[in-house]
């Protein structure tokens, strides 16, 4: 069930469009902000408010990348993988990443603490190699600060 | 040298709130357009200004939008649609103007919608811009409370609504008909043309889609004129350029310069030249679906004709350095992975075709190539060409492929005869 709080807001996300399936990405998105992700209970109360089908929603919901239909980690990792960050050195980082977390890019950590995602070019190439962590734009990285960086996130 | 767009941008700092934007003359254009002059003049002048599209194609901003009916008899209502899904990789400079002077944007917003009769304005922007969204949000909520944006602005009449529509993911957004369809809460996958946007888009209604840069410009043309504006140009197109560089350079970093400055000067003097022990070899001049460019085209005025004249597009005018000590056939397996990634699914030949591409690309970066490989990776390149797909994006895909066949031969071939890569 969503809440009354995620409700309103879906409610008032969809006065922003012509009719209320506009809304679909940024009310999947206003379920995971606080969920982490969208199960299928919730992509069906999402589905009944926007008057669409939950299967139709469904099909946008696995459009976009970055709406989750499975759970991820406290913390998910964006690392840039696209030219610029290729050119800087983003594959050593990955790999660096992936040893120190024990997984591989896709996976999430058996603690639950992070989620490690390959992601396009996040537009900050003056500052490659670049990932997110969460909302957290950082650059310039190197895999000596790799430690740091990760223990910033709990 | 003038730098309209950039002039309030101080960047690591917050960007100018209304009242310090107002007090920097923002606002002025809006408040000269709706109080003294009609649609017509707005879009004559942009028209006159020589502006074209800074999203990559380079169309004629005030062509694009004389397309758009107006007057009394006109579909209701229009739409704006700012295309902010700044997604090419390379590309780095929207970010800045809309983290830097989000009101700027708004104000080429107000001015536009103004010009094509839209009452109703989308910022559709990439879900990872965090800050962006922060920023713009906040700048909407001052413009509205101030007046600039809702019912009868400045006592014109005019009336306008602008709305943040914050996406989540996906290159193929960033074409102007997924985009719409991105905006429907669609799966965001091209549209057919024509219709074109202009006359049926967003619901059904006549919209106009343009990018971040190129509506930033449009308060200066208000407030200058065009004369001045195509004087800010070394070249045919108007006005001043965001113009990036990154890679293995001194100084990575955007600037803004007169439209037309040349690539060496963009490259050695404000990028700082290339970094101790690393050498050039080529450029991408504007993002990842352009044309490679060689040390011997350095002297192109970065334009859209003149870069088209040598063989490339100047796209987004953000340049990718490649140098010496990178595996040029290995950055075009980075580039063509990406683009098979980020393939909608829609049409067969970008479906099927961009991963074929990007398997042989990885066939040959591990030894595994094959001497006819390179033959059959040529007649990709017409198949997944211009005219053979629904969209733009496997023709893109296929602009630094052609382009590296062409210039990298020998190193296709090393990794062919040598059975590995000979940078690794």
């Amino acid at each position: 069930m969503l809440t009354t709080a995620e409700t309103e807001a879906i409610e008032a996300i969809a006065r922003r469009y012509e009719n209320k399936q506009g809304a679909s990405i940024e009310a999947l998105r206003e379920v995971q902000r606080s969920r982490g992700w969208v199960s299928d209970e919730n992509l069906r109360d999402v589905a009944r408010l926007l008057d669409m089908s939950a299967d139709e929603l469904d099909g946008v919901a696995t459009f976009y990348n970055l709406i989750f239909r499975r759970p991820v980690g406290r913390h998910v990792i964006l690392l840039c993988d696209s030219v610029s960050c290729w050119i800087m050195g983003c594959e050593a980082l990955r790999r660096g990443i992936e040893s120190r977390l024990d997984i591989k890019a896709g996976e999430t950590t058996a603690d639950g603490r992070f989620t490690l995602l390959p992601t396009v070019c996040l537009g900050a190439c003056d500052h490659a190699p670049v990932m997110m962590v969460d909302d957290d734009l950082i650059g310039g990285l190197e895999i000596g600060q790799l430690d740091e960086v990760l223990a910033r996130f709990r | 040298m003038e730098r309209p767009l950039t002039r309030n941008i101080r960047p690591g700092q917050e960007p100018l709130s209304i009242g310090d934007y107002e007090r920097a003359g923002g606002y002025s254009a809006v408040r000269k357009a709706l109080r003294s002059m009609m649609p017509d003049e707005v879009m004559h002048e942009v028209t006159e200004s020589k502006l074209r599209g800074r999203g990559g194609a380079g169309f004629p901003t005030g062509q694009k939008w004389s397309f758009v009916s107006r007057g009394e008899d006109a579909p209701s209502p229009k739409y704006l649609v700012v295309n902010a899904d700044e997604m090419e990789p390379g590309t780095f400079k929207d970010r800045l103007l809309m983290e830097g002077d989000p009101h700027q944007l708004i104000e080429g917003v107000i001015l536009s919608a103004f010009a094509i009769e839209a009452r109703i304005a989308y910022i559709f922007l990439r879900a990872e811009y965090v800050l962006s969204a922060r920023r713009l949000r906040r700048a909407i909520a001052e413009a509205s409370e101030k007046g600039y944006l809702g019912t009868n602005i400045l006592g014109s009449g005019f009336d306008l609504e602008l709305h943040l529509h914050a996406s989540a993911g996906r290159y193929i957004c960033g074409e102007e008909t997924a985009l719409l369809n991105g905006l429907e809460g669609r799966r965001a996958i091209p549209r057919a043309k024509p219709p074109f946007p202009q006359a049926s888009g967003l619901w059904g209604k006549p919209t106009i889609v343009n990018n971040v840069e190129t509506l930033c410009n449009v308060p200066h043309i208000v407030n200058h004129g065009a004369a001045w504006f195509r004087g800010l140009s070394r070249s045919e197109d108007g006005g001043t350029k965001l113009y990036g560089v990154s890679g293995r350079v001194k100084r990575p970093g955007i600037w803004e310069l007169p439209m037309g400055t040349a690539a060496r000067e963009i490259l050695e003097e404000h990028a700082g030249g290339m970094r101790e022990g690393y050498g050039f070899r080529a450029l991408l001049p504007g993002g990842a679906s352009t044309e490679f460019l060689l040390e011997e085209h350095l002297d192109v005025l970065m334009d859209f004709s003149a870069v088209q004249k040598v063989g490339s597009r100047l796209g987004t005018g953000t340049m990718i350095i490649l140098d010496d000590r990178t595996c040029p056939v290995g950055m075009l397996h980075n580039l063509e992975h990406f683009f098979a990634q980020e393939s909608c699914g829609w049409c067969t030949p970008c479906r099927d075709g961009l991963p074929w591409v990007e398997r042989m690309l990885a066939a040959i970066e591990t030894g595994q190539g094959q001497a006819q490989d390179l033959d059959i990776l040529a007649m990709h390149t017409g198949f997944l060409g211009p005219g053979k797909t629904f969209c733009a994006l496997a023709p893109g895909a296929m602009e630094p492929l052609q382009s590296g066949l062409k210039y990298f031969r020998a190193d296709f071939e090393r990794h062919i005869d040598e059975r590995r890569c000979p940078w690794s």
